[in-house]
This record gives C-alpha cells, sequence and structure tokens, in this order.
C-alpha cells in the first residue's frame, strides 16, 4: 500500500460530497474555458494578421476615403512589393440579423495578398470574369447554403439600392485562424455603378492593403508612405495589419475586459467550492489525522495527504471540465458563427485551466493542513466520532 | 526499556484559567513491566500516558526512556521516536475506515524502509498474533469491536516496540471480548516481553497488571504489586 492510495480513498469517501464537487469544478472550468475561448475570438483577427501586410487609410478616420490614385505612389515605396484595396460594403442579406462582413476589393491583387484564403484557380479564373462575381468563405456559404452560380441580393447601406451578385468561388482558410466569412466583390463593380449614378464618391478608397517583403521594416515603411502624403488634403495613417485590427478590438474593451473578470471570479468561486470541501472532510477526519501523526507520520506526510486529496478533486474535476469544453465550444463556435467567424479552444486556455486547477486544489488544502498541522495529538485523539 | 519519571507537571489552560492535571510525578516502570493505571475519570490518566508515550508535552518534569528524555525532543525527533518505540491501543481502536485490516496494520511500516514483501510478511505475522489472519482483507466496519481492536493491536506491534500503551483498551467492549483482549496483552508481556501501559476502569483488566498505580485528582498514590498466577 502507498500513500497514494490512502487519498485516493480518502477522496472518494463521502461520494456525494466528492461527486457534487468535482461537478462543479467541472462546470466552472466548462464556463473559463467558454469565456477564454470567447475572448481569443475576439483577437482571432489579430492573431491571424499578417506580419508581411500593412493597412494605410485615412488619417482623419477610417470612415473617410483615400483617393485611388494613392494606389501607384504608394506601390513605389522602397520595400513595398502588393498593393490592393477595397471599400467595406456594409451591405445586408435579407435582414441585418443576417450580418456578415462583406468588402468591395481590388480582384487583381486581392487573393496574392492574402494568401491565407485558398480558392481553386478555376473558381478564380470564374471571379475575374465576372463583374458581378463574388466570392465567400465557406463557412458563410455553409451558413446560408450558397452553390456556386447562385445569384445573390445585398442591400446597400452605404452605397444605396439592391446590388445583386452571383457566386463565382469559395475559399477555405489555410489556417485556424483564417476568418472563413467574408464576403468580397470586384471594387470596379461598385466604382462603375457610381460613376452611372454620377456619384461624388467615384475613385474613392476605404483603405489600401500594402504588402511588404521584410516585416522588420515594416516601421521604416509607415512612415515613408504617410510621408508620401503629408500636407495633402487626405492624410494618411499606415499602421501594420495587426495594429489596425486590434484597433478594432479596443473599441470593445470595456466587454473584454468584464469577460475577463467574470472567468477570474468563477475561478474565485470554485476556489471557495474546493475550500470547503476539503476543510469539511479534514475536519471529520481530525481524529484520524491524528492517529497517523501517532504513529509517527511527519508534517510533510500529513500535509501530503490533505493537499494529495485536494488535488485530486480539483484534477479530476479539471479533465472533465476540459472533455466539456471542446463539445461545448464547437456547439457554441456553430451558434455564434456570425459573430465569431474563429471560435477555437486554445493551448493557452487549456494551460489557464490545468494552472488554475492546480492552484486552487493547493489554496483549498492551505487552511486544513494548517490546522491539521498545529493540531496536539492528544486533542485530536480525543475527538471521537 | 526503562521508563524513569521525575516531577512531571501537567496543567491545562482554558479561558485564562490554570487547571493542574498532574502534579509532581514519579515512579519507575521497569523493562517487561505490565503497569495498570487506574483511577476515578478526570483524575489524568490518559493524560500521564500520553506523556510517556510521546504525544503530549508536560509543563515540567522529565520522562526519560531507555536514555532519551523524550521531553527534550523537538516535534520531529519526537515523532520518530514513536515509530520506533511504541505501540498504541485505543479505546476506540481508531482504524482507518477505508482501510482493510491489512493496510491498517500496515500502516506504520509505511514509514520504514522495508520491501513490499518485507512488509506483507510483518503484516501477516502481527495478525496472525491476533489470530485474524483470515480476516485481513475486511474493512473496519465488517468487523465486531473485538475484532477491531485485535487488528489495532496487531498494529501496534507490527513494528515490534518495546513498550505498548493502551487507553483503557476494553472499555468499550463486551466481557468476552475483553477477556480476549486482556488474554492477548498478557501474551504480549510475557512471551514477547513488552513493556505495557495500560490505562483501565476494568478491576478484572488490571487482574492482569504486575503493577497496579491509583491516580486521584492528579496525584499518585501508593502503588501495589500483585502477583499474576
Ligand atoms: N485539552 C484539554 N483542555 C483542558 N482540559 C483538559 C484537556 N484535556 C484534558 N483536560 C482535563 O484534564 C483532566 C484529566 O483528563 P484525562 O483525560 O487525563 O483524565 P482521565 O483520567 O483519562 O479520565 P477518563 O477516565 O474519563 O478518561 C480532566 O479534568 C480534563 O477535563
Ligand atoms: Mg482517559
Amino acid at each position: 500500500m502507498h500513500i497514494l492510495k490512502i487519498l485516493f480513498k480518502n477522496a472518494f469517501r463521502h461520494k456525494l460530497r466528492t461527486g457534487l464537487t468535482i461537478i462543479s469544478i467541472t462546470i466552472a472550468l466548462l464556463a473559463f474555458g467558454l469565456l477564454r475561448t470567447v475572448i481569443d475570438a475576439w483577437y482571432a483577427g489579430v492573431e491571424a494578421s499578417s506580419a508581411y501586410r500593412l493597412v494605410t487609410r485615412n488619417a482623419v478616420s477610417i470612415i473617410f476615403p483615400l483617393p485611388l490614385s494613392y494606389k501607384d505612389r504608394i506601390r513605389q515605396v522602397d520595400g513595398v512589393s502588393a498593393v490592393s484595396w477595397g471599400n467595406w460594403f456594409g451591405g445586408i442579406y435579407i435582414d441585418e440579423k443576417n450580418f456578415f462582413a462583406n468588402f468591395a476589393v481590388d480582384a487583381r491583387t486581392y487573393f496574392d495578398l492574402y494568401r491565407e484564403y485558398a480558392i481553386p484557380d478555376d473558381q478564380r479564373t470564374a471571379f475575374m470574369r465576372d463583374r458581378k462575381g463574388f466570392v465567400a468563405g465557406r463557412k458563410l456559404a455553409q451558413r446560408f447554403g450558397w452553390k456556386i452560380g447562385d445569384t445573390v441580393v445585398l442591400k446597400g447601406t452605404i452605397f444605396p439600392g439592391n446590388w445583386e451578385f452571383v457566386m463565382r468561388g469559395i475559399y477555405r482558410g489555410r489556417d485556424p485562424n483564417a476568418d472563413e466569412t467574408v464576403f468580397v466583390f470586384h471594387w470596379d463593380y461598385l466604382n462603375e455603378t457610381l460613376k452611372k449614378a454620377a456619384s461624388t464618391r467615384v475613385d474613392q478608397v476605404g483603405f489600401y492593403m500594402v504588402g511588404i517583403r521584410d516585416p522588420a521594416r515594416a516601421t521604416s515603411i509607415t512612415d515613408a508612405v504617410d510621408s508620401l502624403f503629408k500636407n495633402s488634403y487626405a492624410e494618411t495613417i499606415t499602421e501594420t495589419e495587426k495594429a489596425f485590427t486590434l484597433g478594432f478590438v479596443a473599441m470593445s474593451d470595456a466587454i473584454i475586459t468584464a469577460i475577463e473578470l467574470v472567468s477570474f471570479v468563477v475561478i474565485i468561486i470554485i476556489l471557495a467550492v474546493v475550500a470547503n470541501t476539503v476543510a469539511m472532510s479534514v475536519r471529520e477526519r481530525t481524529n484520524e489525522y491524528a492517529v497517523f501523526k501517532t504513529l509517527g507520520f511527519g508534517g510533510w506526510r500529513v500535509a501530503g495527504l490533505i493537499l494529495g486529496e485536494s488535488i485530486v478533486i480539483t484534477m479530476l474535476g479539471c479533465a472533465f471540465g476540459v472533455a466539456a469544453t471542446y463539445p461545448a465550444a464547437q456547439i457554441f463556435g456553430k451558434a455564434m458563427g456570425a459573430y465569431f467567424p474563429v471560435f477555437h479552444v486554445s493551448p493557452g486556455t487549456l494551460l489557464l485551466d490545468v494552472a488554475f486547477s492546480f492552484v486552487v486544489g493547493i489554496l483549498a488544502a492551505l487552511v486544513p493542513i494548517y490546522r491539521t498541522l498545529r493540531m496536539r495529538i492528544a486533542e485530536g485523539l480525543r475527538m471521537v466520532e | 526499556m526503562v521508563v524513569s519519571i521525575s516531577k512531571l507537571c501537567k496543567s491545562y489552560h482554558r479561558g485564562g484559567q490554570v487547571i493542574p492535571v498532574l502534579s509532581d510525578i514519579s515512579f519507575d516502570i521497569a523493562e517487561g513491566e505490565f503497569l495498570a493505571l487506574m483511577g476515578p475519570s478526570g483524575s489524568g490518566k490518559s493524560t500521564l500516558l500520553n506523556l510517556i508515550a510521546g504525544i503530549d508535552q508536560p509543563d515540567s518534569g522529565s520522562i526519560v526512556i531507555g536514555g532519551v528524555d523524550v521531553t527534550q525532543l523537538t516535534e520531529t525527533e519526537l515523532a520518530h521516536w514513536r515509530a520506533l518505540n511504541v505501540g498504541f491501543i485505543f479505546q476506540f481502536y481508531n482504524l482507518i475506515p477505508v482501510l482493510t485490516a491489512f493496510e491498517n496494520v500496515e500502516l506504520p511500516l509505511i514509514l520504514t524502509s522495508l520491501s513490499r514483501a518485507e512488509r506483507r510478511e510483518h503484516v501477516t505475522m502481527a495478525l496472525k498474533v491476533v489470530g485474524l489472519e483470515d480476516r485481513m482483507d475486511h474493512y473496519p466496519g465488517q468487523l465486531s469491536g473485538g475484532q477491531e481492536q485485535r487488528v489495532a493491536i496487531a498494529r501496534a506491534i507490527v513494528t515490534d516496540p518495546a513498550i505498548l500503551v493502551a487507553d483503557e483498551p476494553t472499555g468499550d467492549l463486551d466481557r468476552v471480548s475483553a477477556e480476549e483482549i486482556m488474554g492477548l496483552m498478557d501474551r504480549l508481556n510475557t512471551e514477547s516481553k513488552k513493556t505495557i501501559i495500560m490505562v483501565t476502569h476494568d478491576p478484572r483488566a488490571a487482574k492482569k497488571a504486575h503493577v497496579v498505580r491509583h491516580l486521584d485528582k492528579g496525584v499518585l498514590t501508593n502503588a501495589h504489586s500483585q502477583d499474576t498466577l
């Protein structure tokens, strides 16, 4: 017999109590895991951003456009490998609740710059040939059951009218962080339509996507681009794609902080639950710990018995919690696909799960250990039944 | 191992009040002696036994056992000393309910460097001495009081300590079981040469002892030896 066996037997002496505690930990860790995953999902765009891309926008605000003519000047900056551009279209598909991101992009350059979006060659060619064509991410197409050749109408909000598009391709993400819910169509189609309507918004670009050869030179290139347009009527701000995306995420900073806080509160609650269970069990067995001490079991062994029991309980709860997080995240991700294009349980979340469970196991045992070690044997032995 | 107690004092403090329990106790216990401590409830018998067994500390005085003053040992040294020298038998057996009879007896051996096989051998031997080798896989809840106490005795002797201390070992048993236990204690004393210090209320149990000492309000009254048959 090993001391480990005693500790396991102790942990399951009160099957109901231990079971309930383990279930509590499981549920708490499930909640914790999902909350962390929501936060990760928020930052997924940042994670997915490429160090090889910069974004140039109007210095006043992203809602103000830049002239199309900037594209040639940006391309000439040393270190720039490619330039693409686009506009946030903001079209609505049937109903507002069907929200998804849709952009007018320069079709010739876009997919070369966004290598993480894999699109079959024939579909890409078909897209290039059709002025009204569009390409959608795999998840988006799945969500609305779109097939190649289907006609999709978006109601314009920024650009009024009903816009008709024909599905010409479906792209897949090359890595798990890639957003597969984006809708892109020809910027030329948008621009020509505006021209026909004699709009003042002709030849205006929402943002430039700038490919660079060497991420280490990103800072000097952003400076070079911005200095080109200094003192012009449309000054620019150029930043790495990461910084650009982070800027958007920062707008929901308060919500993320709140979610983060709640996720930690969950851990504190679970600490209270485990601490209570361990304290109760140890107190009931004061007499037995007195016997262990009488038989010559030293402080370390007695502490180990209590600590071990606490950790066995928390780690079992942790294991179940982690196991439950995956299917739960999958269901959650499906339901919230429109808001969180990427919803994966990250290794970091698992690591936090395990680390926090371990810490909870240790903290919960501290007071009972202290009490038991301080307990005088003669007094502990007196506490019979 | 000779036990030599001198000028032992012990009091408890409760809410600023000092409750004297043992005052100026001095006596010797010879090697191989079977001593019974008797006296009214609250007279300090358990307290004295605990002090001798090294699970409590006196206010003053010394207890020298086999040349070691146990009152001077640190807690860790004392734990080690107990594991080597003293076997404990309690009124309520104090077995660990989630462990089998075998595992309960094996408990003190976990602290030794014995191999698994050696431990098994020792445990089987101890259970044989108390006549329970066929019950080794039973849990305490599946044993009678008398059997539980015999398992507890097996646990006390498995490390082969020189001294056995027993606090009312028959206090919770019926007459037949009590007699069995006393027979066993007697054998351990005569055959295995254990020094036994036993607190008891039961005159019948005390009969097995060589020496009976009476405590009254923390003071030792005269001892009388008795010849066992
Ligand atoms: N932890 C303690 N705090 C305060 N007083 C105590 C404590 N332990 C024992 N006492 C007191 O010390 C006295 C002696 O107690 P002890 O247990 O040694 O008596 P005893 O002779 O074994 O009695 P019994 O025959 O009932 O077991 C009692 O008055 C008891 O109330
Ligand atoms: Mg007593």
